[in-house]
């Protein structure tokens, strides 16, 4: 039983990762339309700077997780004037092709200006422990990952919900068109929204310092996991990304644990499951089906 | 039509090839060396994972062993025109196959040294026993090299697979430590050393109380982590068999579940200096390993690593002694040999023992073209014990030559 437990709560760790990007990218697309393949590479770099600023400016973690996603957010906003916005009118496809390649700019960069070596990072010192919960122990800083991101995960969701900027969001994902004949300026909001969502990346980034790997590479297989994700949720859900990412979290855990015999049934139920929910509901487990234009 | 076309495109380049292979040493009149020079061939990472523990500095490695090779013999050395070409093989077969061709072809490279990636070490295998061209293998790690794809012209160097596993396994098994839970990255060289792994653990007394395959790569390993103080028996040691960023993963993650302080130890398979460098000896303390080579072990050894760190900055993994020791012994071969002839020099080297730098009690072994030589068990030190930048192990015994390596596969024909 207490091991049951801890699988689960393994699982919740890692499924907060996947959540807090599947919730970026479903932001994103919900408002632009663009399946922003770089989301990656800006979680990368929501790790490595964090790395960077502690040993070039001795900031440590918790200033960190501010300013990462901030600086991050405003990055994001200016790639998204100075690109992505251009390329809105035409195919998805080109938005496509521009963050795929913005991603492979952005890892050499730091390929080129640190190495391909993972950087070290320690875990805070005040979540060096472990926490006690009588039938098991587990590391301290993993409990304050998915606390953090759960708090994250609400105060997004009770943003769209509850606040006028979220009312125009929502309006502009469901019926753009609509949104603008009611004198809604839904471009306004465009560039917000993108910088919003990659400093969700940022956050992850940061949390991901201390417990994984900081190097180029560290997003571009993560992200191929995401995207699996935000397809089981419903490209555009809010609540499916997040669902989705919570439950392909425990999903693997258990699969890992429990299916050990099999390694490669684990390693790819992801796939599979997201295959699945294609054949059966197209859109997605928590998605709408698009009314034919 | 499509086969007239084909054929005709075989004969222009069999002419083209025979053109330049022949035009070297006609045109040299009465030299002994292809193009009256000789150039060395350093074919490696060098933009990827595996660029810090070998890579770019073992450039500087073969570098220094030229101008040591230049200054033991001076006048007499068979000639001063010794240079060195280098590639980036990205890891990639493919890549290291038509880089390795083009350096033999094009570049006049004599020897190819280095070759990281299992995969792509075997791909110049042939590539060398296709052209008749000496290859040393330093950081791949497939026994293989001097198994069933072994060749004339094929020399590996620096470790494989068994040397690791057999050290390692071997050993920590006969400390004590007889419960093992191993985990191993699920592609060829992870399958390759969980195998060498088992039989050395399980013919040394000891027990493999359970092992996983992982995905690759894989940034996460909580699953594992949980699991392995939970079995029954409890396992004295994890051996992990992940290199790279995904050793980093595991050895960070490995801290955060606190195992050592629940009694499961740590082994690690493949390990260099810079990885060790790279993840904090903090985060390593007391884990065990098998190294080819270490810089601070003497004084003969310490004085080479001082003089890399002045190239390099930093200090030396066994790759990049084994790229300089490499280099020299061939220098060496085609001084004595008083040519660059691929035969004549294979025939200098075959049995030969050496004594340098690297080699220890080293043998180039005829049967199989494996270099045997000493090997060493290693222990991280405790972060009090670090009293300088990069001297983070201690040696815990020297692991004869004879017993290091496996005796020569009946799969090899050379």
């Amino acid at each position: 039983m207490s091991s049951f437990l801890q699988h689960t709560f393994d699982g919740l760790v890692s499924g907060a990762f996947l959540a807090l990007l599947a919730l970026g990218l479903a932001v994103i697309f919900g408002m632009l339309r663009v399946v922003n393949f770089a989301h990656g590479a800006f979680y990368m770099l929501g790790a490595v700077g964090t790395y960077l600023l502690l040993t070039e400016f001795g900031v440590p973690f918790w200033w960190a997780l501010l300013i990462v996603p901030v600086a991050l957010g405003v990055l994001g906003m200016g790639v998204e004037r100075a690109f992505v916005h251009r390329l809105a009118r035409l195919d998805p496809l080109y938005n496509f092709l521009l963050t795929f390649g913005l991603t492979l700019v952005l890892q050499d960069l730091v390929k080129l200006r640190y190495g391909t070596q993972s950087s070290p990072y320690a875990t805070p010192s005040a979540l060096a422990g472990t926490v006690d919960f009588g039938l098991f122990d587990f590391p301290a800083y993993r409990v304050f990952v998915l606390a953090f991101a759960v708090v994250a995960c609400v105060a997004v969701w009770w943003l769209l919900g509850h606040t006028r900027v979220g009312m125009v969001v929502r309006a502009a994902t469901e019926r753009p068109e609509l949104s603008r004949a009611l004198g809604i300026d839904v471009g306004r909001w465009v560039m917000p929204v993108f910088g919003f969502g990659i400093a969700l990346a940022g956050v992850a980034g940061v949390l991901a310092a201390p417990m994984r790997a900081v190097n180029p590479l560290m997003g571009a297989d993560l992200v191929i996991v995401v995207f699996a994700v935000v397809v089981i949720g419903g490209l555009g859900s809010i609540f499916g990304s997040v669902a989705a990412g919570f439950g392909i979290g425990l999903v693997q855990a258990w699969g890992e644990s429990y299916l050990d015999q099999w390694p490669i049934v684990a390693q790819t139920s992801v796939f599979v499951i997201m295959a699945a929910v294609l054949l059966w509901r197209p859109a997605g487990l928590f998605g709408r089906e698009e009314a034919p234009a | 039509m499509d086969r007239r076309v084909g054929v005709a495109v075989v004969g222009a380049l069999g002419l083209l090839l025979s053109g330049c292979g022949g035009g070297g040493p006609q045109s040299s009149g009465d030299s002994k060396l292809s193009g009256d020079r000789i150039v060395l061939g350093v074919l490696n990472d060098q933009s990827g994972v595996y660029l810090a523990l070998s890579g770019t500095n073992s450039v500087k490695a073969v570098e220094m062993a030229i101008a040591d090779f230049k200054a033991k013999h001076g006048g007499d050395a068979i000639t001063d025109d010794i240079t060195v070409e280098t590639a980036d093989h990205q890891n990639k077969p493919d890549v290291a196959n038509t880089k390795a061709a083009e350096m033999y072809d094009r570049l006049g490279v004599d020897t190819i040294l280095d070759v990281p990636t299992s995969s792509a070490a075997l791909k110049v295998a042939d590539v060398a026993k296709e052209k008749k061209k000496l290859y040393f293998n330093i950081s791949g790690a497939t026994t293989d090299l001097t198994g069933k794809s072994c060749n004339k012209y094929t020399f590996h160097y620096a470790y494989d697979t068994y040397m690791l596993a057999n050290g390692t396994g071997r050993a920590v098994t006969e400390q004590g430590s007889k419960n093992w839970y191993i985990v191993y990255p699920n592609y060829a060289f992870g399958q390759d050393m969980e195998k060498s792994f088992s039989t050395a653990v399980t013919g040394a007394g000891g027990t493999i109380v359970g092992k996983d395959a992982t995905p690759f790569p894989n940034d996460n390993f909580s699953t594992f982590l949980l699991k392995a103080p939970t079995l029954k028996p409890k396992p004295d040691v994890l051996g992990t068999m992940q290199a790279g960023g995904d050793l980093v993963n595991l050895v960070k993650q490995y801290n955060e579940f606190k195992l050592r302080e629940k009694g499961v130890g740590l082994s690690v398979g493949l390990m260099f200096l810079t990885d060790i460098h790279s993840l904090t000896p903090a985060a390593l303390a007391g884990t065990t390993y098998t190294d080819a080579w270490y810089w601070n072990f003497d004084a003969e050894n310490r004085a080479f690593a001082d003089r890399f760190l002045k190239e390099t900055g930093s200090r030396p993994t066994f790759a990049h002694a084994a790229n300089y020791s490499a280099a020299l012994q061939y220098l060496e071969a085609v001084q004595a040999a008083g040519t660059d002839d691929a035969d004549a020099v294979v025939k200098q080297l075959e049995g030969k023992s050496i004594n340098d730098v690297f080699l220890r009690n080293g043998k180039i072994r005829a049967e199989d073209h494996r270099v045997i030589h000493d090997a060493y068990l290693a222990q991280v030190k405790p972060a009090a014990e670090v009293t300088e930048d990069w001297d983070y192990v201690k040696i815990l015994k020297t692991i004869p030559a004879a017993e290091a390596f496996r005796t020569p596969s009946a799969d090899c024909k050379l």
